[in-house]
């Protein structure tokens, strides 16, 4: 599919947001879920940076590093992509609280939506980096690179490239995962959505605007991902004999 | 006391589980010695270059560079496997142009020229360029400098191979089969650059080939690899044209056959 397709259908999207948002029974809800939209973008967002450091940390330290770095990656990608991204939430808000530690609410979306996401993302690095040909390898090692300096200059360069898809995936399943949230007590679009629903039972038009919302932010972040593949992929022919 | 080989195996072996690819290998090769490698596929010949440019290990003998052990370190007067800062040192010396050229993809032909130098040599970009640009006058493609691999044929791509490794300044330079991954009519260019090369630089260039009559004309000496040991060697005149061995005999019989 190409980029013209989503952006057409992001515009699509934005106009019919905003020509509902022109009738006063869906009005009155769109000041409370575009905060909630607010919150859930700046989790999305810093859980997804997080995401990806631990992901490129994790799958470096297990391919590459001493051994009990490579141990401790293994129990981390294994704990956070073995246990649900619900629980570890609840882990971290109500649990740890009774052994003293206390983090606040929006920092325990972030770290549990990162921590989980990154635990995937480590798989699709490591992927990534064993789908460069070995050849590229071997021209470094003829070159006289060394480790550092063929996976920064050559290797992850190109593996980036077949990165960009799968994060892309790992991305917008972290944005829809921010509804999780609001189980502890953030008021996401999600939470916005529930609280007004229950206030008003005016279920068609909060849900209506709310899907349209979750949509339009994960087309933004497709676009995105399509946008930087296209950039990244410059000179480079996969699939070819290079 | 003559002048120190400019590459030794002293009694090298490479085993692949019980697969025994190299055996006993003894070979010398002379500062600015063009030595060919030919022989059929299997025969261990790739893997002689394989193990001079460190991408293989070996499991017996030693490989010595100029008087000093690739493979070994001294430790105490005893010889014990290398680490890899010893590898670094004594493999800078050494060069390779591979049959799937290996171009960094991402890169443009200068970019891939000057990557090393910057990086592994520390030169200044400036001088690396600069370097580079001779060197990728040298094979014919100052115009491609700016192109990605993608953008070039085959035989550019190989040029372009064949300009990076130099730029690294090596003594040695192996050349793994460059041609056989070509077009026909590409094969010519390449060669031609090899041929250059040889003129104007005083390399030791150690090369497998098919190409029987590229190695007859241009090295000094051609080795007749089977079943990982050298079964015959010599001048190109007499291995081409009195081969003693039966199997040398076969062999190049076929190869002409075919050619």
């Amino acid at each position: 599919m190409g980029i013209r397709t989503l952006v057409a259908m992001l515009v699509i999207a934005l106009v019919v947001i905003g020509a509902l948002a022109t009738q006063e029974s869906y009005r009155v809800f769109m000041p409370g879920l575009l905060q909630g939209a607010v919150l859930t973008i700046e989790i999305a967002v810093l859980g997804s940076l997080l995401a990806i450091v631990m992901g490129v940390l994790a799958a470096l330290a297990r391919m590459y590093g001493p051994a009990p770095l490579r141990w401790l990656a293994t129990v981390y990608v294994e704990i956070f992509r073995g246990t649900s991204a619900l629980v570890q939430l609840f882990w971290l808000f109500f649990v740890l609280p009774q052994f003293g530690v206390t983090i606040n609410a929006f920092v325990v979306a972030v770290l549990a939506l990162g921590l989980n996401v990154g635990a995937y993302g480590s798989e699709v690095v490591r992927g990534a980096i064993l789908s460069v040909a070995r050849g590229q390898w071997e021209a470094c090692t003829a070159l006289n690179m060394s480790r550092p300096q063929m996976l920064r200059r050559i290797i992850l360069p190109q593996a980036f490239v077949a990165m960009i898809p799968p994060w892309g995936n790992l991305f917008i399943e972290l944005l829809k995962s921010t509804a999780l949230v609001s189980l502890i007590t953030l008021s996401d679009l999600a939470f916005k959505a529930q609280q007004m629903n229950q206030n008003t039972f005016k279920t068609i038009p909060i849900f209506t605007l709310v899907l349209l919302m979750y949509l339009a932010m994960s087309l933004v972040l497709t676009i995105g991902m399509r946008l930087l593949e296209r950039r990244a992929s410059i000179g480079l022919a996969r699939g070819k004999a290079a | 006391m003559t002048e120190q080989p400019m590459v030794r195996f002293d009694n090298v072996s490479k085993r692949y589980g019980t697969l025994t690819v190299l055996d006993g290998l003894n070979l010398e090769i002379a500062r600015g010695e063009k030595v060919s490698i030919i022989g059929p596929s299997g025969s261990g010949k790739t893997t002689v270059l394989r193990m001079l440019m460190t991408l293989e290990t070996i499991n017996d003998g030693v490989i010595w560079v100029e008087g000093e052990p690739l493979t070994h370190m001294e430790r105490n007067g005893k010889l014990v496997p290398a680490d890899l800062a010893h590898i670094r040192k004594i493999r800078a010396k050494i060069g390779m142009v591979f049959q799937s050229f290996n171009l960094f993809p991402h890169m443009t032909a200068m970019q891939n020229c000057i990557e090393a130098p910057i990086t592994v040599l520390g030169m200044k970009r400036a001088d690396a360029e600069a370097r580079a640009a001779e060197l990728l006058d040298m094979v014919g493609l100052s115009d491609k400098k700016d192109h990605y691999p993608s953008q070039l044929s085959g035989g550019q791509q190989q040029r372009v191979a064949i300009a990076r490794a130099c730029a690294m300044r090596p003594k040695i330079m192996l050349f793994d089969e460059v041609t056989s991954a070509l077009d026909p009519e590409l094969v010519g260019e390449v060669l031609e650059v090899i041929r250059k090369l040889g003129r104007e630089h005083d390399l030791t260039m150690l090369m497998v080939t098919h190409q029987m009559g590229f190695a007859k004309e241009f090295s000094d000496r051609v080795c007749f690899f089977h079943a990982g040991k050298i079964c015959e060697q010599g001048p190109p005149g007499e291995l081409f044209g009195t081969p003693k061995n039966e199997r040398t005999r076969q062999f190049l019989h076929a190869v002409l056959e075919a050619g």
